[in-house]
């Protein structure tokens, strides 16, 4: 081996031989590496961009809502004629707002009241969500009836879809949810300046609805509060205890390995099947009620468990040894070590594992779907016992709908999804980069 | 850090503790079908706002199977007290029922829902009859007097009045209640039309196996079942523009500006044709009541009283206007006085 480069050196004299070690062929593959990497870096990119640009594109419009700001005479007439109120309460609350509301509207457009097919039109251009705004308006304030009062009441869904340009208005009449007429009412009021689109407020306030134009992720935002605090609050403190344990406390045994196996495993557990285990145990079993955040915040707490108990394993293996023999070393008890020592060091860790725990819990429908979330609720539950949805199960919800008015609300609600997603990604990112040590 | 923890585990525990007491339930809960569930969630919504003593009731959706199935747990607060349901409840599914307990379970017929086929709204005039969903969508077919694999590739082949187009149907999948009528309305009924029933019970079947035979549809990929919604079925079409949906009536006009309706026997699908029985492809739409839960949870009776009532369910209601097909005068009475009389349904 000597003998053959020392005399391949010799032969080299005067003119430098290159022996061939392959370093075009290496560089070519090198270069095809990096072409590799970038491309499937440009793909996930433009997937994701394509996303986004769906989403948002489809969305955005769902942030405005079309309203009207309209003069509506509260008429006694038409609210109490024979002057009840004082005895019987329940006028004020069944009295035919909607009425009042069409009538101004007429008198607003210059539309005769007698004039019937005009009048069916025209109370289509409102939502009936203003039956309930009138009423609530009304019944806190009786002395409201008999004055005019200039009210913003929301449009019907299909005339704010059509304000929003997203109903074809060159196919014939028959063929469409909003008439010639209805199109016209729209110029005029749209250019006298009374209709025109707000900020929709709603959408985040109002629970479920039949009518797109009332229905809003109130109830959504509630029901996935109380499950993210259910889960954060039992997961935490559980995760971290097993995980002390196993990290800390036991000894190496065949159980600990298979307790470890067992972990890993049920972290890739598909989530529908906590659902079915959810059903079985808290609902048949305990006898919990259908529909509560508080299920479903049991059953997240289970499909989150593994990934908080893996990443705390994970956080409280980075503390190097030395701290707990320093610990040790200077008379700490194993327990003292533990909470002064390590599992601050650790916390950093172990807070970003729950945060991303936590958020795959928020966007998870399926397990929802076997313990009745998947449902219409429009009251918004006081406790974690009553009856409320998800965010993720109003968006699938909306997805089903016929109307196309819930287009914009799927991808609106998509994107609050979105950016709660963000929000809590970030939360671990900092939370990372202000109080992880390295060694 | 510690006690923070404890603290924590300890609330946890007191909170899961605090559930074991709940109380009683005051919200009537609801569950099945989800061709039924929009019109449910109009009459909930309805009912919460005209009630205000009573809680809105909460609908879930799930299908009317899945939703038969909870109905069919058992007796209390835990198990829901309305099923949804897109067609009757099956003699099994009753049996299953009363052997958990529901013994008496009320059945409510609330109207018609109309099944239409429609094409993208730029295409040209479809005139369809049984005959032609048969020879183009089923799975055997009658060529020259024997009985064939479906060799039809393209509409005109099947009649010529259809147009040019390949062959792409979107029907709905096997676990749809829709797709119970499609086959009784249109498959079997083709199927005898043409003669493929004769067919096939002369190639030794029985009348059994030649009826299952009847609604086979074919699996080379023209005919595809949709499992979701009626939008996925939109989408589909908006992608491919030469193909055929099969959508609910409400469905349908509600996107009416998308898409074209097709004539079944030369019958223009809409609420006056289908509630006179014109119109051929039409199911029932039911819900089912737990008689025991009838005074125990707050506002049931109500609201089925309410949902039978002809401001919801009649000719000029909420529910005609968003698609549903009202039942003739005497049918909606019929109903309402069953209820009233707590009418139960018996096993057979």
């Amino acid at each position: 081996m000597t003998d053959a480069t020392f005399n391949s050196n010799v032969a080299a004299v005067g003119r430098p031989v290159r022996r061939d070690i392959g370093i075009k062929r290496r560089y070519a593959a090198e270069r095809r590496f990096r072409f590799y990497g970038v491309a499937a870096i440009a793909v996930g990119i433009f997937f994701l961009f394509a996303l986004l640009f769906s989403v948002i594109s489809n969305g955005y419009t769902a942030f405005w809502q079309t309203t009207i700001e309209l003069p509506v005479k509260l008429d006694e007439k038409l609210i109490d004629p024979s002057n009840q109120r004082a005895t019987n309460p329940n006028v004020l609350l069944t009295a035919n707002y909607p009425l009042l509301v069409r009538n101004a509207l007429a008198e607003k457009l210059g539309v005769s009241t007698t004039d019937r097919p005009a009048m069916r039109d025209l109370s289509k251009f409102v939502s009936d969500g203003v039956r309930n705004q009138l009423r609530e308006m009304v019944v806190a304030n009786p002395s409201l009836i008999g004055t005019t009062q200039t009210i913003p009441v929301l449009a019907g869904a299909d005339i704010d879809s059509a304000f929003k340009g997203q109903i074809n208005l060159d196919v014939d009449e028959a063929n469409r949810k909003v008439s010639n007429r209805q199109v016209a009412w729209m110029k005029e009021l749209a250019d006298e300046g009374v209709m025109r689109q707000k900020f929709n407020t709603g959408l985040f306030t109002y629970g479920a609805s039949s009518r797109p134009e009332t229905a809003g992720l109130g109830v959504a935002l509630v029901g996935s509060l109380y499950m993210m605090l259910i889960v954060l609050v039992l997961s935490l403190p559980i995760g971290v205890a097993a995980s002390i344990y196993l990290e800390e406390y036991a000894k190496k045994s065949r159980l600990t390995d298979i307790i470890e196996v067992n972990i890993n495993n049920l972290a890739a557990v598909p989530s529908i099947v906590f659902g079915l285990l959810g059903l079985a145990v808290f609902i048949n079993l305990v006898g919990l009620p259908r529909s509560a955040s508080l299920v479903g915040g049991l059953v997240l707490t289970l499909m989150t468990l593994p990934t908080v108990i893996i990443a705390t394993r994970a956080a409280l293996r980075a503390v190097p040894p030395s701290i707990r023999s320093a610990a040790l070393g200077i008379g700490a008890s194993k327990t003292q070590m533990v909470f002064h020592h390590v599992l601050p060091l650790a916390a950093p860790g172990i807070l970003t594992g729950t945060i991303i725990g936590l958020a795959q819990a928020l966007g998870e429908t399926a397990p929802l779907l076997l313990i009745g979330m998947v449902a219409f609720v429009v009251g918004y539950p006081t406790t974690p016992m009553d009856p409320a949805t998800a965010l993720p199960v109003q968006i699938y919800m909306w997805a089903n709908e016929a109307e196309r008015a819930f287009v914009e609300r799927t991808s609106g609600a998509i994107i609050v999804l979105l950016l709660f997603l963000a929000v809590m990604n970030i939360a671990a990112i900092i939370l990372r980069r202000r109080f992880e040590r390295r060694w | 850090m510690n006690k923070m923890i404890y603290t924590t585990a300890a609330l946890a525990i007191a909170a899961a503790m605090s559930v074991s007491a709940a109380e009683a339930r005051d919200q009537i809960q609801v569950a099945g079908s989800s061709t039924v569930l929009p019109y449910a969630k109009i009459v909930a919504e309805t009912f919460g706002e005209t009630f205000p003593d009573f809680k809105t009731p909460v609908v879930e959706s799930g299908g009317s199977g899945a939703g038969i199935k909870e109905f069919c747990k058992g007796v209390g607060e835990n198990t829901i007290d309305i099923a949804n349901s897109s067609r009757a409840m099956k003699d099994s599914e009753l049996k299953s029922c009363i052997d958990a307990g529901v013994k008496d379970v009320e059945e409510v017929r609330i109207g018609y829902d109309g099944i239409v086929f429609a094409t993208d709204i730029n295409g040209p005039d479809w005139k369809l009859t049984p005959k032609d969903v048969y020879s183009a969508l089923a799975a055997k077919v009658v060529v020259d007097g024997k009985l064939v694999d479906n060799p039809n590739t393209k509409w005109n082949q099947v009649n010529p009045s259809l147009p040019d187009w390949d062959i792409a149907a979107y029907i709905p999948g096997e676990k749809h209640g829709t797709r119970e009528v499609f086959e009784e309305k249109l498959l079997a009924e083709g199927c005898k039309e043409t003669g493929a029933a004769e067919a096939l019970k002369a190639s030794g079947m029985d009348d059994k196996a030649a009826g299952s035979a009847c609604i086979q549809v074919r699996k080379d990929g023209k005919a595809v079942d949709i499992d979701g919604d009626y939008s996925e079925t939109l989408a589909r079409i908006s992608s491919n523009k030469t193909g055929v949906g099969v959508f609910g009536l409400s469905f349908y006009e509600n996107n009416a500006d998308k898409l074209k309706v097709a004539t079944v026997n030369d019958i223009v699908p809409s609420v006056e044709t289908i509630s006179s029985g014109e119109y051929p492809v039409s199911r029932p739409l039911f819900f089912y009541v737990k008689k025991a839960h009838i005074g125990v949870i707050p506002g049931l009776k109500e609201y089925v009283d309410f949902f039978l009532s002809d401001q919801m369910v009649g000719p000029d209601s909420p529910l005609a206007e968003y698609g549903l097909v009202p039942a003739p005068d005497a049918e909606r009475e019929a109903q309402r006085t069953a209820f009233a009389e707590g009418k139960t349904m018996q096993a057979k």
